[in-house]
């Protein structure tokens, strides 16, 4: 299960919603073994498309030092899908690459509605995840 | 003295989960290749026919190794190497 806050889960979603029809995406920091999302760093998509992302990797490594200088890891690893539900693609199984990650996918296909889903991506297996937001 | 290399979560299964090993070469790809004989399988998910993996980023101290020179590019004793996952999907 993933525990998020509200305040994070809606800068989540007002990130996709700012970037829409471009794809967003972005981190969530916490203490290393805590499973505790806290710290929002939204991340530039290098490739500015609507159909696919990758976070630019000079921006990657600050991002990944400054954890690590932290002792923090990325507790969520976010991005959207803009025209189609919130799953991941066969690109996003097939990179995805930090086990212990929530992988987040939003999707902002509907204007009225945002859906929020987790999953766990290991190995080429996706396991979906209840998202809780304690009020 | 030797090059110091970081190795993200995913790779440390072949090295006994050290987060941090060291290496010896006088380019980027020699010292692939002899981390590759101390750590057999690592060389493979770095490289792939003879090129950088697409979804790997390599960084020479802070930069990334594909605005340098690639597996040209000289490396020397005390320098970082790290090795991140790009994140990517669709």
């Amino acid at each position: 299960m993933l525990t998020i806050s509200k305040d994070l889960h809606d800068k989540i979603v007002a990130h996709a919603r700012k970037d829409h029809p471009d794809e967003a995406c972005g981190v969530i920091a916490g203490p290393a073994g805590s499973d505790r999302p806290e710290r929002f760093i939204p991340m530039e998509n290098a490739e500015r498309s609507p159909t696919f992302y990758r976070f630019d990797s000079q921006e990657q490594f600050r991002v990944w030092r400054e954890m690590d200088d932290r002792d923090e890891e990325p507790v969520v690893i976010y991005h959207s899908h803009t025209a189609t539900e919130a799953y991941p693609s066969r690109t996003d199984i097939s990179y995805a690459s930090e086990p212990n990650a929530h992988y987040v996918l939003v999707s902002t296909r509907s204007d009225d509605e945002t859906e929020f889903r987790s999953y766990r991506i290991l190995d080429g297996e996706v396991t979906e995840e209840p998202v809780h937001v304690p009020e | 003295m030797a090059i110091e290399v970081r190795i993200p979560t995913i790779l440390r299964t072949y090295t006994d989960g050290a987060k941090q090993v060291e290496g010896t070469g006088a380019t980027l790809g020699e010292l692939i290749d002899d981390l590759e004989a101390r750590h057999a399988g690592l060389g493979a998910r770095l490289i792939d026919g003879g090129a950088l993996r697409r979804f790997v980023n390599v960084y020479l101290n802070d930069e990334d190794v594909r605005f340098l020179s690639g597996l040209e590019t000289p490396v020397k004793d005390g320098d970082t190497v790290t090795v991140l996952p790009a994140v990517a999907g669709g």
